[in-house]
């Protein structure tokens, strides 16, 4: 591995040269599984592979529902990260730790969680059921899948960067008049933005990929509710070409809106220092 | 601390070593390589060592009470018991999965391995499977028959066609010269009995065996064909197993009445 | 607008009250730790106290805390309690009151215009009428070329006088004033200085600082705070002359020897007899013999001087009239301390030579010619003329 050295360029790095072997290994670790799928790929039957109908369902359905939960991702995940970064209150704590929980049990459970509920038989889905609301087997009982394991990726992502930005702006705001909602409008959100769109692209990602919970709530049905990921678990039973197929498209989407969209914490200019007193301990 | 480091530095190299070898389709490890004690071939209660099978997760129940009969049997022996999808199964062995012997649902699958030239012999077929129409114990759309399934408003939830309990509803459907529009093709049986127990689906269709064993949280009905799709479960020793006596003598344990008491208790029919 | 302001803060050690006149600019001036930063976030509604209330013009800011613990408040308080006895606290959007602190905090994702209509803006103002309110604030600091620039593109001063602007904008009925110049270079800070001091004219302020320079230009009064108590205050001049803790004195440059009185001696218990003349000038008359640093300012304060021998009293004179020698002069009616040379630094054009408690300003050649490291064993001199002594 060359190191670019360019004069003019700031030289000294804290990273002792020993560390690039375990980041070289951390990299291979992610990418060569990747290689070795794509080197799978039947290129002289791609096209076909992926434009069946059964294909281009799964990958419509899936766009369409990764950006649905994504939306209700941001409505639910703002308000979330703002009382948790900043809001005092008892038993704060054990919030954090239980929105956070989707990101630690499997996605199975998450489902059986989900249908438990909002199934026909679940604690709201009976009331539901008896309003004529039947969430099951439908598209929006993939969204709520969906949402319901990316959430914490927003709210994780978005509380961080407010942590991060602290309060100094917002208690300057508010000496000069503004209210609450105005400071938040006008000055937090603007101030994090690069950090939800950051958590938005990664609730993206997630609810691209989700499986376990979309098969236990919301079922298989193309069109319906058979996903990217669901369709490509079903064809590696008769078809692992289509199937190989179909990840390389579902890593291509991953990869094209990640690299478009998502920014690594930015270094700010000027460090954010939380002033004593202000920052909750 | 210099341990930690040590220990960190294995797993990696272990990681990448890992991740090596899945990407390299062409090579097989040299088979289980792993020692067992040399058979000496005294008769049964001598064999030793650990078998490893591969087993249809519908065979979960069954074949651990085999495993258990086969170690009360032969005190040195182990069997060593690994459940999944058969095509799952079968995807892992050719990769070089260190499995003995393999006993799929489907003829498809085993038919994998075959072609492969990964099979000891010729499989042996040793249970039998059919369909039936399994309803949540209130039964709240009222079936009482495998016709029922085609009425409008019913929710039924199937196999996708590409697996085989989706295929054999499939041929059964035709058979019956029935329409049926499903509202979920689930991946798999385990799905299909999910949706029916935690009541959100009003009918599924699944294996005998998995209405015998989901006991009183479903109501089974038979499908009543005069010719239903018989699903046939094969099992075989695998070639590249260094333990084809310990697997032979398993084998012969299923296929057996001891072995064949136990499938047919579990709802399986004979071969 | 005047203030009258009380608060305990147990966590933070802080015990205060203070009250600031309509057209009355107060610094505040203490070590770190003082409590300072404390009671300027209290009183904008970032902070709450434990118990105390305020009030700004007639109306209540906050009233916190245990309501009749604390009658030492001054009268304005008692009209206001009968007004609401209740509990109350205004946030920081209702309280009228702008805030610059060390940190300018322009909004960065807003133009420096922007920046300053945010204030009028936030009041209910159309865009408009803020735009043009920003522009007028924004000629108040002599920035109006600034205007179309985001706050990354300013240097530090020019940000300072945004962010001065900005909280002008909202026309407050108290400014406060956290360290403003703290953040800036020597060149920068004498521009804001004085443009602060235009604007301060006839406003109700309090300004924070390190400075002694910002409290004399800028302040009609000087509060000295520590370990979160006021020990000290008065008009700016008098303050200086008559520094009664050490932390004031150290700000008026002065040594500061106390003890009891006796005659125009002060027994001090480990320097001994320090002799000196009673302090019976008025202030500022006493701080133009202190040197080049006095202010010319001409505020007056007469001090009350009755004091009897035994009575606790301070001896203060300046570092420029001691004198430095190796070996103890012999036959003059001087002050002389045995002391140890601890640190020796610039000041100005000459040297400050520390001892302890104790300092002395000499000439770079003086210095040399006496040789003088950290340690060295010297005798410090002063006139008693040079002494002034007065009541602690």
């Amino acid at each position: 591995m060359v190191l670019l050295r360019r004069p003019g360029r700031w030289e000294y790095q804290a990273v002792p040269r020993w560390i690039y072997v375990f980041a070289v290994l951390g990299t291979l670790f992610i990418l060569v599984p990747l290689v070795g799928m794509v080197a799978r790929v039947n290129w002289s039957q791609f096209l076909a592979l992926v434009t069946s109908s059964a294909s281009l369902d799964a990958l419509l359905l899936s766009l369409k529902t990764a950006a649905s939960s994504t939306v209700v991702c941001v409505i639910l995940g703002v308000p979330l990260a703002l009382v948790l970064a900043r809001a005092q209150f008892a038993g704060q704590r054990v919030l954090r730790a239980l929105i956070l929980l989707p990101l630690v049990v499997p996605p199975v459970v998450g489902g059986l969680a989900l249908l438990y509920t909002f199934g026909r038989e679940g604690l709201i889905g009976k009331s539901l059921s008896i309003a004529g609301i039947n969430i099951a087997f439908s598209t929006t009982a993939v969204i709520m899948a969906q949402s319901f394991v990316a959430l914490p990726f927003l709210v994780l992502s978005l509380e961080g960067t407010l942590r991060t930005a602290g309060q100094r702006y917002e208690a300057v705001a508010a000496t000069l008049g503004a209210r609450p909602s105005t400071v938040m409008r006008r000055i937090t959100l603007p101030l994090v933005l690069p950090g939800l769109v950051s958590g938005a692209v990664l609730a993206f990602a997630r609810s691209l990929g989700e499986f376990g919970a979309t098969l236990t709530f919301a079922g298989s049905l193309q069109g319906v509710t058979r996903t990217l990921p669901l369709e490509i678990y079903l064809q590696r039973e008769t078809d692992p070409d289509a199937a190989v197929a179909l990840s390389f498209v579902l890593i291509a989407v991953a990869v094209l809106v990640v690299g478009l969209t998502y920014r690594a914490p930015a270094h700010r200019p000027r460090a954010i220092v939380v002033p004593e007193g202000i920052h909750e301990s | 601390m210099s341990m930690f480091r040590k220990s960190v530095a294995i797993v990696a190299a272990l990681m990448l070593t890992a991740s090596l070898a899945a990407c390299s389709p062409g090579a097989n490890p040299g088979g289980t390589a792993e020692s067992s004690t040399p058979n000496t071939s005294e008769g049964a209660s001598s064999l030793s060592g650990t078998l490893n099978v591969f087993a249809a997760a519908s065979l979960k129940s069954t074949f651990t009470e085999l495993a258990k009969e086969f170690q009360a049997a032969n005190p040195q022996a182990k069997i060593s018991l690994n459940f999944d999808g058969s095509s799952t199964l079968v995807t892992q062995i050719t990769q070089g999965a260190p499995a003995d012997v393999f006993a799929s649902a489907d003829e498809a699958n085993m038919n994998k391995l075959t072609t492969a030239n990964m099979a000891q012999g010729t499989p042996e077929i040793f249970a039998t499977n059919i369909l039936t129409v399994v309803v949540p114990p209130n039964n709240p759309a009222n079936i009482t028959s495998f016709a029922d399934l085609a009425k409008p408003g019913v929710k039924v939830v199937v196999c996708a066609a590409q697996v085989p309990c989706g295929a054999a509803a499939k041929t059964d459907e035709a058979t019956a010269g029935l329409s049926i529009k499903a509202v979920s093709e689930e991946l798999n049986v385990t799905s299909v009995l999910g949706k029916v127990t935690s009541g959100e689906a009003d009918a599924g269709l699944v294996y005998v065996t998995d209405a015998t064993g989901a006991g009183a949280k479903v109501k089974a009905i038979p499908l009543g064909l005069d010719k239903p799709t018989v699903n046939k479960y094969p099992i075989v020793a695998v070639s590249s197993s260094k333990k084809q006596e310990l697997a032979k003598a398993f084998i012969a344990l299923v296929t057996a009445a001891q072995g064949q008491k136990i499938l047919q208790e579990a709802g399986f029919g004979t071969p | 607008m005047s203030l009258d302001f009380h608060a305990v803060l147990a966590e933070r050690n802080l015990n205060a009250t203070i009250s600031v006149g309509p057209v009355e600019t107060v610094a505040i001036m203490g070590p770190n730790g003082a409590g300072k930063s404390s009671l300027i976030q209290i009183l904008s509604g970032l902070l709450k106290p434990d118990a105390g209330q305020a009030t700004l013009g007639d109306r209540v800011l906050f009233r916190v805390g245990p309501a009749s613990a604390d009658c030492s408040s001054s009268g304005t308080t008692h009209s206001a309690r009968t007004a609401s006895a209740a509990s109350s606290w205004l946030s920081p959007h209702e309280r009228g009151i702008g805030l610059l602190a060390q940190d300018p905090l322009l909004f960065p994702h807003l133009s420096v215009a922007e920046n300053v209509a945010f204030g009028p803006r936030s009041q209910g103002r159309g865009k408009r009428a803020a735009m043009e309110s920003a522009q007028k604030w924004l000629g108040e600091v002599d920035a109006v070329e600034l205007s179309v620039r985001k706050p990354a593109q300013l240097s530090g001063g020019q940000a300072q006088r945004v962010a001065l602007a900005r909280a002008l904008a909202t026309e407050p009925e108290l400014l406060l004033l956290d360290e403003p110049m703290a953040a800036l270079d020597v060149n920068t800070a004498p521009f804001l200085r004085s443009l602060l001091k235009r604007v301060l004219e006839h406003r109700c302020a309090i300004i924070v600082t390190h400075d002694v320079l910002d409290a004399l230009m800028l302040a009609d009064r000087i509060i000295i705070m520590e370990q979160g108590r006021i020990i000290e205050q008065g008009p700016t001049a008098a303050v200086l002359a008559h520094p009664r803790s050490p932390f004031a004195a150290s700000l008026a440059g002065l040594n500061v020897l106390s003890g009891a009185l006796e005659g125009t001696s002060v027994q001090t218990p480990d320097a001994g007899a320090v002799v000196g003349r009673l302090a019976t000038s008025q202030g500022a008359e006493f701080l133009a013999t202190l040197g080049s640093e006095s202010p010319a300012t001409s505020r007056t304060s007469e001090l009350p001087l009755a004091s009897a021998d035994g009575s606790m009293a301070v001896a203060a004179f300046a570092p420029s009239a001691v004198s430095v020698f190796l070996e103890r002069p012999q036959g003059s009616p001087r002050n002389c301390f045995a002391v140890t040379v601890t640190e020796l630094e610039p000041h100005g054009d000459h040297i400050r030579v520390r001892a302890g408690r104790l300092s002395a300003d000499i000439s770079p050649a003086a210095m040399a010619e006496l040789g003088l490291v950290p340690g060295s064993a010297v005798f410090f001199v002063v006139k008693a003329a040079e002494v002034a002594i007065y009541p602690a």
